[in-house]
């Protein structure tokens, strides 16, 4: 395994576009981003949404099996590290606080950004107020029930 | 011949693809899919304080920029060459819901009436793109991670944590789309 000399070139980094680029189609082809879509989701009117996440968390899952039971590497040959979920009263308030605001912009953190390469340009207030959200959070942070 | 490109597409492909990017981002290069840190990056790239959540070495995360900027062209690309420009074929119930509500532009993927840039300075836009951001911004960081960083990669990696978030964002959605938003409507 390679040491840490020099840090790769940020350009390297491009191909988490190409893979965004993918992901981004899709958002807007199965109209994921779509207000309406998760109006729709929340009301329990459709099944769409429900079925997205759900193939997502099936798919995902057996990926995530295969990767540990046939310890897979990276391309540059490294060992796979999961960042495990840690549980703070952060967990169920922040959720809550983030599905509140779900249900109003119809976005969670990805659509923002593929509903502004739709054409939405509104959505840039959205994204800077969320910016601003997170921001807001880490000045609070050691205050807040954790 | 490629129709189905132009046509929307079934929940069962948006779901396999969208599952397909947790091994894809692990392989590639080890990444933890989740995309709410990207707003965390973006607050330590360009509003550097002491404040210790965004005191880091964010270009050791920009892979997660890069791909948000992907999210940001796929979008750009699907909506100007993949698209059909049908409206969003949603459950009549759920029109007729909405329009009670007052939303008269279903033609697009989000209505006009709230998110025009001619809302921008209506308190409309203040609920819909100011307390609504702010929201999911802070609740997203609050939670440490969003419907992919855990609805998706943690119930993938069998994080119970990450299920309790998603029961408890479904719970926040449900409240506010069923109770208070259409109260809130009534008020503007």
């Amino acid at each position: 395994m390679s040491t840490h000399t020099t840090p790769p070139p940020l350009w390297h980094n491009l191909k988490y576009t190409v893979i965004g680029i993918l992901f981004g189609i899709v958002f807007v082809k199965a109209e994921i981003i779509s207000w309406f879509r998760i109006q729709e989701m929340f009301r329990m009117q459709s099944f769409h949404m429900y079925g997205v996440i759900g193939t997502a968390v099936i798919v995902g899952m057996i990926s995530v099996l295969l990767i540990k039971r046939f310890n897979v590497k990276t391309l540059d040959g490294s060992s796979i590290v999961f960042n495990p979920k840690v549980f703070t009263k952060g967990t169920i308030i922040g959720s809550l606080l983030f599905g509140l605001g779900w249900g109003i912009t119809g976005a969670c953190p990805g659509p923002l950004y593929a509903q502004i390469g739709a054409g939405y340009l509104a959505v840039i207030v959205t994204l800077l107020s969320a910016i601003f959200g997170t921001w807001t959070y880490g000045f609070f942070q050691s205050k807040l029930p954790h | 011949m490629f129709d189905f490109l132009f046509q929307p597409w079934p929940w069962y492909v948006a779901g396999l693809f969208i599952g397909l990017t947790v091994p894809t981002l692990l392989i590639v290069g080890g990444k933890n899919f989740g995309i709410s840190s990207s707003l965390r990056h973006l607050c330590a790239a360009c509003l550097p304080t002491k404040v210790p959540l965004f005191n880091y070495d964010w270009k050791k995360e920009a892979w997660n920029l890069f791909f948000v900027l992907g999210v940001f062209i796929g979008g750009i690309i699907a909506a100007n060459f993949l698209s059909n420009g049908e409206p969003v074929q949603i459950n009549p119930k759920t029109t007729q819901a909405l329009q009670d509500l007052g939303v008269t532009d279903f033609s697009g993927l989000m209505p006009n009436d709230f998110f025009g840039t001619a809302q921008i300075f209506s308190l409309k836009g203040l609920l819909f793109l100011v307390v609504g951001g702010f929201l999911v911004g802070f609740g997203t960081r609050y939670a440490d991670g969003c419907t992919s960083g855990h609805a998706i990669m943690g119930l993938s990696n069998l994080q119970w944590p990450s299920l309790v978030a998603t029961i408890s964002f479904m719970a926040g959605g449900f409240l506010m789309v069923n109770v208070i938003l259409p109260q809130l409507l009534k008020l503007l």
